[in-house]
């Protein structure tokens, strides 16, 4: 087997361990949200790869073809995909009203803020 | 005949009703349509609750696609207690949010709120009824969607950025899990929770499946805070509308503990977990930590919300203690507290909007003397404080004499003491908030503070009745939980 043996498990797992640490590294929360999506792509692939074998057809049952590929990872990874965009578009609405409340998308500059306004906190 | 669908029904109410509420767009309407679904659905949970109870299981094949190709709803004597939890807990915040958000939640957005506590609701009540993984996951989103849109709702901007914090974390979590699925997936082919069960003792022990329980196990415990993994909590509860947050406090984390039991003990199987793996140990030290640190750190709170959601924290370290012992007497516990707690919690949530609505504030400096002018409310907070300290006669006391017993069995004094020298604590911050209310001076501001609306106070204090009622009359909860504590200790189905 050589290095490309592995290729698609190579790919996920770096996308998968480059999107947490964006998440947890930046401080911008629209970059943060850009980490999450990495890492939720990293998941769709996780799913779709082992699912395609080489020569593989749409699973028809037909005497021509023996070898097919699995659907139900990729129908999986359709609703997976959706869940992702709702989460994205959520995320993205917060963080307009964030900028709305706070004047800025920067972590440290918001917890900041909420340190300068009391506890007594301030309305959105 | 409608009997015969009455899993499906559990689900499709409340989603039903979500965007029904939308298309009305009148926040009364709103309010109608999901109290009905809120009552339908507690009535379904009961009825289905009754069946199970006489007939052991009810599966439901979704669309008649038999198991394991099609979707299973699978009803146990786990699932239907923590459906009667959930569906509880919607039916007593239904009423009690009509002038709960009217305060809180500017009018032109009332019905969208309406409608995400339908989502959250229906979310909720699939996680805990399906018997397919990837559905889970699905079910999982559904709630935890909802649950960002309705914190973000709070009228402090500080709950913009605490759902923000929610949803980075929950997503980690939700991914988590998925990628845990997705590898079990790849090496037992398929997604049945039971069929999954059936087979992955062929490959228990491989690195897949042990990567699967390790992204498992954190990504649902990222959901149920699990100490140290409680970052979001306590701002989310602090900030969110006061319904969101006696909701949430009572029935989300206690539906990721039932996601969690159902993996160890129905999956993977509690000798795979406990057994080859040092996972007892590591729950062990992570609860008797979130016991006594997260209930230490409530101690030291200036607001009664945060306060509320650090004991919710050290709580959630009772249960996880009941899992770690893996005993019939400790997942008896470990049950019951997911029950009890979430009852005490929920009602504890709701006085504390009846405290935020008349008073405006929930800091303890703005609350000196409240017990004259709120007598009925805080009165309930005490009782529901006694059962958060498991005083006898309440329901705290049920589950942590339960906790203890399974302490004993395990052999281990200093285990079994643990949950009564952690009950100090509790005493420590209940008795904080009784002398504040009690034996101080009233503040002038809260001289024209009167009780909150009737549609508010009944359904908060019978809550609280429950909690004393629960310690009093333990048949249905002990037994219900012992039943299923029994059913999972069987091992893989």
């Amino acid at each position: 087997m050589s290095v490309f043996g592995h290729f698609s498990y190579e790919v996920t797992i770096a996308l998968m361990i480059g999107g947490l640490y964006i998440v947890i590294a930046r401080g911008n929360l629209v970059k943060k949200l850009v980490g999450l999506s990495v890492l939720q792509t990293s998941v769709y692939l996780l799913y779709i790869a082992p699912g395609k074998l080489v020569g593989g057809t749409a699973p028809i049952v037909d005497p021509r073809f023996v070898v097919y590929s699995n659907p139900l990872p990729h129908v999986l990874i359709l609703t997976a995909i959706v869940v992702g965009i709702a989460t994205l578009a959520l995320g993205l609405a917060l963080v307009v009203r964030i900028r709305e409340a706070y004047g800025s998308i920067e972590e440290d500059e918001i917890l900041e803020a909420d340190r300068a306004a009391g506890p007594h906190g301030r309305e959105a | 005949m409608i009997a015969a669908h009455l899993p499906a029904l559990q689900v499709v109410v409340p989603l039903i009703a979500a965007p029904l509420i939308v298309l009305a767009r009148r926040g009364a309407l709103g309010w109608l349509l999901a109290m009905a679904a809120s009552f339908a659905s507690l009535a379904i949970a009961l009825a289905l609750f009754v069946q199970v109870q006489a007939g052991g299981l009810v599966s439901y094949a979704i669309g008649s696609w038999a198991p394991p190709w099609g979707i299973e709803y699978r009803v146990d004597s786990v699932s239907a207690f923590v459906l009667v939890l959930v569906s509880l807990l919607a039916a007593f915040g239904a009423p009690y949010a009509w002038r709960s958000i009217a305060a809180e939640v500017p009018a032109d957005r009332h019905y969208l709120y309406y409608a995400t506590f339908c989502l959250a609701l229906a979310g909720l009540l699939g996680i805990a009824i399906t018997g397919d993984a990837f559905n889970l996951f699905v079910f999982l989103e559904i709630s935890s969607l909802a649950t960002y849109v309705m914190i973000a709702l709070g009228r402090d901007r500080r709950a913009l950025f605490a759902a923000f914090q929610y949803l980075i974390v929950g997503t980690i979590g939700a991914t988590f899990y998925v990628i845990g699925v997705g590898l079990l997936y790849l090496m037992t082919g398929t997604l049945n929770l039971a069929d999954l069960a059936a087979r992955i003792g062929e490959v228990q022990g491989t690195r897949p499946v042990l990567a699967a329980l390790a992204f498992i196990t954190v990504g649902i415990c990222l959901k149920l805070a699990l100490f140290p993994l409680h970052y979001w909590l306590p701002n989310a509860y602090s900030y969110a509308p006061s319904a969101v947050a006696a909701f949430l406090a009572g029935t989300a984390t206690k539906v990721s503990i039932y996601v969690l039991l159902r993996f160890y003990f129905s999956v993977f199987g509690e000798s795979a977990i406990f057994e080859r793996l040092p996972m007892r140990e590591i729950f062990l030290v992570l609860s008797v930590a979130a016991m006594f640190l997260a209930s230490g750190a409530a101690v030291f709170q200036d607001n009664l919300k945060h306060m509320l959601a650090y004991s919710s924290i050290g709580q959630i370290g009772y249960i996880t203690l009941g899992i770690a012992l893996d005993n019939q007497s400790g997942l008896t516990g470990s049950i019951v507290h997911l029950f009890n707690h979430g009852v005490t919690k929920g009602s504890l949530f709701l006085l504390a909007g009846c405290i935020a609505l008349r008073v405006g504030s929930v800091r303890f400096a703005d609350l000196a003397g409240i017990g004259r002018t709120m007598p009925l409310t805080t009165f309930g907070m005490v009782i529901g404080g006694l059962s958060l300290i498991g005083v006898p006669t309440t329901a705290g006391f049920v589950t942590k004499w339960y906790l203890v017993l399974g302490g004993l069995d395990r052999g281990s004094w200093p285990i079994a003491f643990a949950p009564v020298l952690s009950s100090l604590i509790a005493l420590w911050y209940v008795w904080r908030f009784v002398e504040i209310a009690y034996l101080r001076d009233a503040a002038p501001a809260l001289a024209r503070v009167r009780e909150a609306p009737r549609s508010m106070l009944a359904p908060a204090l019978a809550l609280t009745a429950l909690c004393v009622y629960f310690g009093l009359e333990t048949s249905f909860t002990v037994g219900a939980a012992s039943r299923a504590a029994e059913l999972l200790l069987g091992g893989p189905r």
